[in-house]
């Protein structure tokens, strides 16, 4: 039974400034499953929308952001919540924090600079389900960031005593004070030098093998969804072009785009060339006609152009928005 | 420009509502060019006059049509303000972004300058040099030492922007481009300084004229001249509100709050409009 | 070796900082004791490879002159960098070295037309009298990066990817026609599929424009891909530099080493040795104010004389590395 449903998804900014008006369609058409106990990767660079995604599966739609079409169900045990229609109050009573939860990219975001980090935990732990002791509470948190190996003297530390790392994991920690079902984690490792970012990431993933939850990992770095992911999607453009386990996505992809991500970026031991992709990522406002990859596809075909490629269901849980495939498949 | 002009009176309600009221003080303002009666001329038509379509403000115990004084008293008094402003923005942003951008011990010096103005007390000062000065307190005697105070709370602000221009990427890059400081300032920093220039600006229009209010009330300007403030106070010299003449306070004080809500709703919408954030937006970013 | 045949001559730099108030605080080393040099007459891609804290970018401004050594000094073409003090000394050596930036979006001033900036550069440095004359420099220079004159006219920093910023940030590097580029983290901000555009437009610096490039960087991968030589920095100092095909193939320091097996890799059979679990530090300041090796607090190999005092730099197969376990005697 899936965790999370969420079929055709459009979410858009408009804006009205001085007469002009502006639709950015960040999100437009995208469905995706997410099942209980796995790590799901979404793929993309920047202003490809995963942003807007992430704000509409944690429930932060504001305007400018509108939604216009689609559905989003979400499956916690028994209890059903459709984030679209759900009282905001209920959202935070219920849902926030203790069935959804957030790592943000920046550590700062959650930890306040002015109070200790125990302090940041009594707060939000309170909000969400009310402390009875203090001291109780204390040790109790004590141990638990001690079962995540960070040291506990961290408690006590105001957050730029702490390296980023370390922050990083701080704010995992917090994440998953209320052992939520869904972890949204949202470039959590990109701001961090190569060592620490190996650390923050093994501590995710001890964190989903043991309470068995699901992550939603979302970055641009191929090579992280390589090394912690279950499944990945390629986000393009405001759309998914390809999904599948990880070993396919790496060893069999079929879109271009994806294929581009993966090659394109070198690796020690290798020096021959590499080429990048020409053209620039769409403008949102204004996207292409057809598949929004066309202007910049090596493959492009004459109905590329104007027909917006459908997902195609490869088998094995792998699915691809290209015509290449269908032609393929006829 | 015009397409400026265009886009504000057609989205902003406080940009139509400031060119309605600003337009009706230019006009009353430029009605003094063709004035029938000479301001400096008393007892020219019957006095304490109410309202009436021949004197549209009345008249005062001063035999005068309050209605063409006024015109000349809006219009010295926009004259007023408007050289403060000019005089002082210019001082503030040549003390700002070269104290900003240069740092080290003309920052110092500018600074140390700076601040000895900011605590001096402005209304003892000018009523001290309205003693001294007394008859020959021109107008731009008075503009030029208002100007003189009016500087040093926006050359500090001016300066904070520019010391956080300073630090970004793109001063690099000019500076690398081989641009010379004094280019920088205008070409790289000032666009950023402006939306502070153009929000003081009202603040020191507005300041100025109040100020020189305050002086003619007392008494301590050339009396004899038109402007806002010369009118109230000899009003209050013919104690008018006792007297029953009331439309001799209320000219002034009404033309003072429609100049003063224009100005203030003028200066608030172009602010938004060329505040670099607004106006990325606007481009289409 | 004639002093002159070096375009660039880093003679024992140090820099220290004092962090912390008047009162107490403490030093902190940033840039320790490096070395380097750079031919003129072979351009070559130097990396200056280190993660946060490193010192790289504190040794960057160093080059920029931007700051002064504490101890030794920057040599450009035979002369002091910190003796650049008159305007038209400081428009030579601008002339010469140019650098470009991280953040490609914060690299032009928003409210203005990005190909102002070339045009400036041109004029400012003598290659052209005006607007008009300086407008086929431009173009040209502009083609010499992947993009034309049309294609970018006019638009504003919003209006471009960070891909094409970049590259407009290369070109106008590129307008004084320099000996040297300093490029710090040029490509960290800009999007995957837009990368290697700006990384072969480096590699095409040093083979036809004959531009030297001091590369910045944390990305192993890339770095590897476009240097000739590498230096890996750990809290300011060495601590491993040679030809990159040596350094980062077959690691010796203890630090490349868990750098290299850090980076993951898009091959998912790699996957062992990165799952492999490591210690973090609670804080950088600590391991900067060790004594003795910088990394022998987290080093699989650390020996009772790592941490006495600083190790020795040691040339071991075809590159230097700074640590006990490659000096003489050292078993």
């Amino acid at each position: 039974m899936a965790l999370l449903d969420v079929q055709n998804l459009r979410a858009y900014y408009e804006t009205q400034v001085y007469g002009i008006s502006r639709t950015v369609r960040a999100v437009d058409g995208v469905s995706l499953q997410l099942l209980p106990n796995e790590i799901y990767g979404v793929a993309g660079e920047s202003s490809c929308g995963k942003t807007t995604l992430i704000k509409v599966l944690s429930g932060t739609v504001k305007p400018p952001l509108k939604i216009h079409d689609g559905t989003v169900h979400y499956q916690f045990g028994s209890y059903k919540v459709d984030m679209l229609h759900f009282d905001s109050e209920e959202l935070r009573h219920s849902v926030r924090w203790k069935e959804i939860s957030y790592v943000p990219q920046g550590s700062m975001s959650v930890l306040n600079p002015v109070r200790r980090i125990i302090r940041t935990f009594e707060d939000i732990v309170d909000t969400h389900q009310g402390i009875q002791d203090k001291k109780v509470f204390f040790n109790q948190m004590r141990d638990y960031v001690n079962k995540l190996g960070l040291p506990p003297d961290v408690l006590n530390a105001f957050p730029h005593q702490l390296s980023g790392g370390m922050r990083q994991r701080v704010a995992i920690a917090l994440a998953t004070v209320f052992h939520p079902r869904l972890i949204i984690a949202d470039e959590p490792t990109t701001a961090l030098d190569v060592v620490v970012q190996r650390g923050v990431l093994q501590l995710l993933k001890d964190i989903q093998a043991e309470s068995q939850n699901t992550v939603l990992l979302v970055t641009h770095d191929m090579a992280v969804h390589a090394n912690v992911a279950d499944r990945v999607a390629i986000m393009y453009a405001g759309r998914f072009v390809e999904e599948a386990p990880t070993k396919i996505i790496f060893g069999a992809s079929r879109h271009p785009y994806t294929q581009h991500l993966i090659h394109s970026l070198p690796v020690i031991g290798d020096k021959s060339s590499r080429a990048s992709l020409g053209g620039a990522p769409p403008n949102l406002a204004n996207p292409p006609n057809g598949c929004r990859f066309h202007p910049r596809c090596a493959q492009v075909l004459e109905i590329c152009r104007t027909q917006v490629p459908a997902m195609v269901d490869l088998g094995g849980r792998h699915r691809v928005a290209c015509h290449l495939v269908k032609e393929a498949t006829r | 420009m015009l397409r400026v002009f265009r886009d504000l009176l057609k989205h902003d309600g406080r940009f139509r509502v400031a060119f309605v009221f600003l337009m009706a003080i230019l006009i009353l303002s430029t009605l003094s060019l063709v004035s029938p009666y000479d301001p400096g001329r008393t007892f020219k038509v019957p006095a304490d006059m109410p309202p009436s379509l021949e004197h549209p403000f009345g008249t005062s115990s001063r035999g005068q049509d309050i209605f063409w004084w006024m015109a000349f008293a809006v219009r010295n008094s926009l004259l007023l303000g408007l050289m403060t402003a000019f005089v002082s923005r210019i001082i503030a942003i040549g003390v700002g972004l070269v104290a900003g951008y240069r740092g080290g011990i003309i920052d110092r010096v500018l600074m140390s300058i700076n601040d000895s103005f900011v605590v001096m007390p402005v209304l003892p000062v000018l009523i001290l040099m309205s003693f001294l000065l007394r008859s020959s307190m021109s107008l731009f005697m008075l503009a030029f030492i208002m100007s003189l105070f009016g500087w040093p709370w926006d050359a500090r602000l001016i300066r904070a922007q520019v010391l956080s221009l300073k630090e970004r990427s793109f001063t690099q890059t000019a500076v690398y481009s081989g641009t010379g400081a004094f280019r920088i300032s205008l070409n790289e920093h000032l666009p950023f300084v402006l939306p502070v220039v153009f929000a003081t600006t009202i603040n020191n229009m507005l300041w100025s004229i109040g100020m020189e209010v305050t002086l003619s009330v007392l008494g301590l300007s050339n009396v004899t001249f038109p402007t806002i403030g010369t009118t109230i106070f000899w009003a209050n010299q013919h104690q008018a509100l006792v007297a029953g003449v009331w439309w001799w306070l209320a000219a002034p004080v009404v033309v003072a709050i429609v100049l003063f809500l224009g100005l203030y709703l003028l200066f608030s919408s172009i602010n938004e409009y060329i505040d670099p954030r607004t106006r990325l937006r606007r481009i289409g970013v | 070796m004639n002093a002159n045949d070096k375009l660039l001559d880093v003679q024992h730099v140090t820099q220290i900082f004092h962090i912390g108030g008047l009162i107490g605080g403490s030093r902190l080393v940033a840039v320790n004791d490096v070395s380097f040099s750079l031919d003129r007459a072979r351009p070559e891609i130097f990396t200056l490879a280190g993660e946060s804290g490193s010192g790289k970018t504190t040794l960057a401004h160093l080059l920029l002159h931007d700051l002064d050594p504490m101890k030794g000094q920057v040599l450009f073409e035979g002369r002091d960098v910190s003796q650049i003090r008159k305007r038209k000394q400081v428009m030579e050596f601008m002339k010469k070295v140019q650098p470009v930036f991280q953040n490609p979006f914060e690299t032009f001033n928003p409210l203005r037309r990005v190909e102002d900036y070339l045009y400036d550069t041109a004029i400012h440095f003598g290659r052209a009298k005006d607007h008009r004359t300086a407008a086929p420099i431009v173009d040209e220079v502009l083609r010499n990066v992947g993009l034309s004159l049309e294609e970018v006219s006019k638009r504003y920093p919003h209006e471009l990817s960070g891909g094409q910023i970049q590259r407009m940030s290369v070109a106008r590097a590129l307008i004084p026609q320099p000996d040297l580029i300093l490029a710090d983290e040029p490509v960290s901000m800009v999007d995957a599929s837009l990368r290697m555009a700006i990384v072969n437009l480096f590699r095409k610096l040093r083979d036809e424009n004959k531009v030297s490039v001091v590369y910045i960087t944390h990305d192993l991968a890339t770095a590897y891909y476009i240097s000739d030589r590498i230096a890996i920095m750990l809290r300011g100092n060495f601590v491993e530099s040679g030809p990159v095909e040596a350094v980062l193939d077959r690691p010796l320091h203890p630090y490349t080493q868990l750098l290299k097996e850090s980076l993951p890799s898009p091959n998912p059979s790699g996957l062992e040795s990165w799952a492999k679990h490591i210690a973090l530090g609670t804080t950088d300041v600590k391991e900067y104010g060790r004594v003795g090796c910088k990394f022998a607090g987290r080093c699989p190999r650390v020996m009772d004389i790592c941490t006495k005092a600083d190790p020795p730099d040691v040339q071991a197969d075809g590159r230097t590395v700074k640590c006990y376990l490659y000096a003489d005697g050292a078993k």
